[in-house]
């Protein structure tokens, strides 16, 4: 018994994650974090969110990041949501800056990329990474589909839908997989992973083109689709946050199930796999 | 491991994240002050424009509404009343002594009066007015059409831009007066047009009369109001800050199409 205990520690170790899916990963990283802070700053140019073509249709915006000032002079962060009013100061609306003064800005400075108030910057920032982004995403699919990356690790199987609900239940007990199911990705995890890869990161992409004024007029109408260019706006914006989500999730998965085994499989590439022992 | 090393090192490594967070975004400060830094960033106007120039067909056209999603009030942005004693007292006596001069690389240099831009070949649409601060509004145009007025005084074969000189000053002392240019491909386009309506009515001081230039296919910046002087050239690195308009001067792309 306590020989099994101790093959069962050490385990086996398989190559996981191949170079360049490694490489794409942490790019993406990097290009993500700065896309979200510059946008944000972008976002603060004008700090309030709309649905349909304009801004001035005389419907109030149903999202503002704003501010107001009471009798005695003192500025408090108002945060409109659908019209109701939370006070949000030192976050949203009014906050600090990195030398400690208060300001009115929508999102905090330490938040946004440039900290300071500066759109032009915020658009080199942002136009420039997000052709790193298209660039990386076309490389991800291709090598995927070249290398049946996505039909071997991430499609779901026939098997794997059948598997939605007890998947569902380990996530929830927090089991994790071990032996042979550990070499695999989950069903849940198949699924978040497709939905980024061929959902959320299209659409904030295109939702990207569809605040273009010069690609709106590639097919007059297109951005109609989606409710106009106020909605696309917003859209983008939400998209934006579902990514945030998702990274939220993922990092919390790699914590739970052996931090340093998941992030060394993604630096070095190979991840340990406990043998499946049973519980007696 | 002890639970204590285990605490230990969970603190070492979130201080060492909240440390490297703070120096990337410190970094990230002192690369947007770096010419060269700025310069690499700069890729990405240029990529944008070549390649929605290679996918946009020249006259491909912005989309056009219909009176009901007219915006109510048309938003002012920028000058709404220029600090210009010169231009107030035009506009006082409703800018009849207004000429709009025409130069630089063409055949026939001029002045035309509103009459005379009024005659030309007109155009009427209703679009999307889109700010670089991320707002929208629509409102309905009527105008010059700049391909006629450009057709009338004849381009020189070295003519590539068309520079727009404008009647408000952006310092507080009556200096740096609001200038853009634009490319022939964008001057001949069936949209851009010099307009003198708004909604129906004589353009207001605010948003910009008595002309002003429409240019559907790209953010509002670059929609010159007070419109005064045009000036066609082969470049404009000689122009105030030299890259081809207020903003563009102060970091703002010069291709405005996203």
């Amino acid at each position: 018994m306590a020989r099994t205990k101790r093959t069962a520690a050490k385990g086996t170790r398989y190559y996981r994650h191949t170079l360049p899916v490694r490489l794409m990963h942490w790019i993406n990283v990097i290009v993500l974090v700065i896309l979200l802070m510059s946008g944000l700053n972008i976002f603060n140019a004008h700090s309030a969110l709309y649905w349909g073509e304009q801004s001035y249709r005389g419907v109030p915006p149903f999202l503002v990041l704003g501010s107001k000032v009471d009798e005695e002079g003192e500025v408090s962060g108002i945060t409109r949501i659908f019209g109701h009013d939370f006070d949000t100061t030192g976050f949203l609306g009014v906050s600090r800056d990195a030398e400690g003064d208060m300001g009115e800005r929508g999102f905090p400075s330490w938040l946004t990329i440039p900290a300071t108030r500066w759109l032009a910057m915020a658009r080199r920032w942002h136009f420039f990474f997000a052709w790193l982004l298209v660039l990386n995403g076309v490389c991800f699919v291709g090598y995927s589909l070249a290398s049946r990356h996505l039909h071997r690790d991430i499609l779901p199987t026939r098997k794997d839908l059948h598997s939605i609900g007890a998947s569902v239940v380990d996530h929830l007990r927090f089991r994790r997989p071990k032996g042979e199911a550990a070499r695999h990705y989950n069903v849940l995890q198949k699924l978040a992973y497709l939905s980024v890869v061929f959902l959320l990161l299209p659409l904030v992409i295109l939702m990207g083109f569809g605040m273009s004024p010069a690609l709106d007029a590639l097919v007059p109408g297109w951005v109609g689709i989606f409710g106009g260019r106020q909605s696309v706006r917003t859209i983008h914006f939400i998209v934006a946050w579902a990514l945030v989500l998702f990274t939220i999730i993922h990092v919390f998965q790699v914590i739970v199930n052996g931090f340093w085994n998941n992030l060394r499989s993604m630096i070095t590439g190979y991840f340990r796999v406990e043998p499946e022992v049973d519980d007696e | 491991m002890s639970e204590k090393s285990r605490l230990t090192r969970r603190n070492f490594l979130t201080r060492l994240f909240v440390a490297a967070s703070a120096t990337a975004l410190g970094g990230c400060q002192k690369l947007s002050e770096s010419p060269w830094f700025v310069k690499i960033l700069g890729f990405g106007e240029k990529a944008t424009r070549r390649v929605q120039r290679l996918v946009l067909p020249r006259k491909a056209v912005a989309q056009e509404f219909t009176e009901a999603e007219l915006s109510p009030q048309f938003r002012s942005n920028g000058t709404f009343m220029p600090r210009n004693p010169a231009y107030l007292a035009m506009a006082e006596g409703g800018f009849a002594g207004y000429r709009l001069e025409v130069g630089g690389l063409v055949e026939h240099p001029g002045t035309f009066s509103l009459a005379d831009i009024r005659a030309l070949p007109s155009r009427e649409q209703i679009t999307r007015h889109d700010c670089v601060e991320g707002w929208s509004a629509i409102g309905k145009w009527k105008g010059a059409r700049l391909s006629a007025l450009l057709e009338a005084v004849q381009l020189k074969p070295t003519a590539r831009y068309v520079v727009f000189h404008c009647a408000d000053p952006m310092g507080e002392d009556g200096s740096s007066p609001y200038y853009e240019s634009i490319d022939l491909e964008d001057a001949f386009h069936p949209q851009t047009i010099l307009a003198y309506e708004l909604n129906g009515e004589t353009l207001p001081v605010k948003n910009g009369a008595p002309l002003r230039l429409r240019l559907e296919r790209q953010l509002g910046y670059k929609m010159a109001k007070y419109v005064m002087r045009l000036e066609v050239v082969e470049d404009f690195s000689h122009i105030a800050g030299g890259k081809g308009g207020y903003w563009e001067d102060r970091g703002y792309e010069w291709y405005a199409g996203i």
